[in-house]
Formats: C-alpha cells, sequence, structure tokens
C-alpha cells in the first residue's frame, strides 16, 4: 500500500490543500571521463538529461551535484556555471548526481487547475450521456482517484496502480474535511487550508489505509 | 459490455481515422472540432500526467474511467494515438488496441503502398478488417438506445 499524495481543489480550480506523503527519492550518482556519454541541456534554467540514459539516470532528470558541490540552477553553489564546467576536459573526471525533479508547490498549484479542464472535457466527449468526469486516471506509475463532492470540491489522491480502497479514503477525507476545516471558525471557504487538526487527522488516516488495506471494513 | 468509439491520430494531431459502433451521446460539435478537442484533452493529460507521476514513467498514461464510460489510450513510439472509448467494466482493452495497431493498421495501412501515413484513412479493406477485430472481441456487446 503506498500513497503518494492528497490534493483538494476547490469548485473554482485552486488548490487549497496538497499533502506530499512519502514519495520515493530518486538519485543517481555517476562518474564520468571525458567526453561525457549524455546529452544536457539548460531548460527553464535547469540542467536536464535530454539524450542518453544509463545506470538510473533517465531522461528528464536534473543535475544537483557536481563533485559533491550542490548545483543551484545551472550555477554551482561557489558561482562557477556547470554547463562550463562538464564542457572543460580538464576537470574529469566528474561525479555528476542527478535526480527526478520535485514537484515545486507553484507546479502543482498549476496542476491543479490544469486538471480542472481535463475533468471537464472528460465529460463533454462522452459516448454516453450524463457522464461524470475522469474519477480514475491510471499510468503505468501510479493511479489518481478524483471524488467530486456536491458541492463541486474536489479530493485527489495519488497512488501506487496496485492500490485498492481509495474511494473509501476519499470519502474519509471528505469527512475530515467537514469536521476539521468547514468546522473550523477561522477557515474561510475556498481559501487554502492551514488546519492542523485537519493535517494530523489527515496524516493519521494515510498512515492507517497504508498499514492494512482492510480500511474499507473498519 | 460496448465498445463506443475509436479515434487514431498522427504525431501532429490529425485526425486519421474514426469510427463509431454504439455511440449514445454526441458531443454536439462538428467531427473536427471534436477530434481537436480530444487531442487537446489526451495532449494536456500526457504532460499533466509526466508532470505528477512520482517515478520515471515507461508507458506513461493508460486510461482514465468515468462513471459511464472508460477511455483507452496507446501511443506508439512513432507517436500515433490510438484512442478507444468502452464501458468501466472492460478489461485488456490494451491488447485490443496493440491488435488494432499491428494486426490492422500495419497490415492494411503501411503495408499498402497508396495510403498516404500522414493523411485521413480512406481504404476500404482497413475498416472492414478493424470492423471484423472489434466485433470478434469479447467486450463488443450492442446495447440498444
Amino acid at each position: 500500500m503506498v500513497i503518494y499524495g492528497v490534493y483538494i481543489v476547490s469548485k473554482s480550480g485552486g488548490l487549497i490543500f496538497n499533502h506530499d506523503h512519502n514519495i520515493p527519492k530518486v538519485v543517481s550518482e555517476h562518474t564520468f571521463n571525458h567526453p561525457i556519454d549524455i546529452k544536457l541541456v539548460n531548460e527553464n534554467k535547469k540542467i536536464v538529461v535530454s539524450f542518453g540514459q544509463h545506470d538510473g539516470i533517465m531522461v528528464g532528470h536534473t543535475l544537483i551535484a557536481v563533485n559533491g558541490t550542490s548545483v543551484s540552477g545551472t550555477q554551482l553553489d561557489d558561482g562557477r556555471d556547470a554547463l562550463e564546467m562538464i564542457e572543460d576536459k580538464s576537470n574529469y573526471p566528474l561525479t555528476l548526481r542527478f535526480t527526478r525533479p520535485r514537484v515545486t508547490t507553484n507546479e502543482k498549484i498549476f496542476l491543479a487547475s490544469m486538471f480542472y479542464p481535463l475533468f471537464a472535457l472528460a465529460s463533454q466527449l462522452s459516448p454516453e450521456p450524463k457522464s461524470s468526469g475522469i474519477e480514475v486516471l491510471e499510468a503505468d506509475t501510479f493511479k489518481l482517484q478524483c471524488f467530486q463532492t456536491l458541492t463541486g470540491v474536489k479530493f485527489m489522491i495519488v497512488a501506487d496502480p496496485a492500490q485498492t480502497g481509495l474511494e473509501n479514503i476519499l470519502r474519509k477525507i471528505y469527512e475530515i474535511y467537514a469536521d476539521f476545516a468547514l468546522k473550523n471558525p477561522f477557515y474561510s471557504l475556498d481559501m487554502p487550508i492551514r488546519c492542523e487538526l485537519f493535517e494530523s487527522n489527515l496524516q493519521a488516516l494515510l498512515e492507517q489505509a497504508e498499514k492494512s488495506s482492510n480500511i474499507t471494513h473498519v | 459490455m460496448t465498445i463506443h468509439n475509436l479515434y487514431i491520430f498522427d504525431k501532429n494531431g490529425t485526425l486519421l481515422f474514426y469510427t463509431e459502433w454504439n455511440r449514445l451521446k454526441n458531443s454536439g460539435i462538428t467531427r473536427e472540432e471534436e477530434a481537436k478537442l480530444m487531442y487537446g484533452m489526451l495532449f494536456s493529460i500526457k504532460s499533466f500526467v509526466a508532470k505528477i507521476s512520482p517515478l520515471d514513467m515507461k508507458k506513461g498514461f493508460l486510461c482514465y474511467k468515468t462513471n459511464k464510460y472508460a477511455l483507452h489510450y496507446l501511443e506508439t513510439p512513432t507517436g500515433l494515438k490510438f484512442i478507444l472509448n468502452t464501458d468501466v467494466n472492460a478489461h485488456d482493452v490494451r491488447e485490443l488496441l496493440q491488435k488494432i495497431y499491428s494486426q490492422v493498421y500495419v497490415e492494411y495501412i503501411v503495408m499498402n503502398p497508396v495510403c498516404k501515413l500522414d493523411e485521413p484513412i480512406k481504404s476500404e479493406l482497413f475498416k472492414e478488417k478493424l470492423d471484423e477485430l472489434i466485433k470478434n472481441s469479447p467486450f463488443f456487446v450492442s446495447k440498444s438506445v
């Protein structure tokens, strides 16, 4: 049982809550000789692998450290330009560390508002009348289950593809939301949820769900 | 169980082929508009899935389900996209999509020198063979309106 994250989107499509549960870290390190056998490009102010995957370094991974010195953006922490350093033959052998980029909070807000039209289009392009929006979206590495309440709030959970009983977990999250976010006098509707009790209860629910797949019968 | 319709797109988003078997609701827009909408949605889903995935993906987006239907998606390494809408209970639709690609598309379009690859499919033989494959598949049961 692995749950990767929970997202709550308001009826206008804004992200009002997100919780990363346990996202696996994908980090790989390798020592290279000149010339380097992977193609690196500068993309959105990050150095990204664009070709030549091997030893766990995959296309799309970003460079995070050169010889143990961490890289922020395209520069090393000591001010040197990482790409220039990689091109310079005299610096070899070089140890480069790569990781799969983590989704930033900004990107999460962006993704949440992106899901909104997808949800609506799925219902419009339906071959059957009166279809709802997307309820389950599956890829080979994860499964996203979405539950929309009658008031239009969407609860989403990202989990392992083999995970079952997600609908029940979502309903329980809805209960927690109703109890600890909506009944909190300091919470205003459609605003980001910052309630400690809500978070701790959610955390407890997810942990319980991961421990036993029998949550459906509790 | 039933199969609703099938879309085939090329790598540039051109609708190569569309056919339907049991479609009970029309989207109320022209077929070209609908195809653009469909391609746009899939394009967005692809980038959405690539961003939100916690791990590196191999096949990427596979399918989504609503309460009424399921959309199954197969993309070949050459960028061809096969989209099949079925009811929610159908499983192993991926195998069927793979068959449509390898046993019908490759056999009757790619191996037919008269068919241009980046243009909408007009071959009658292709349509016939596709119909045959779909109607013989276990999911295909006609549903009356």
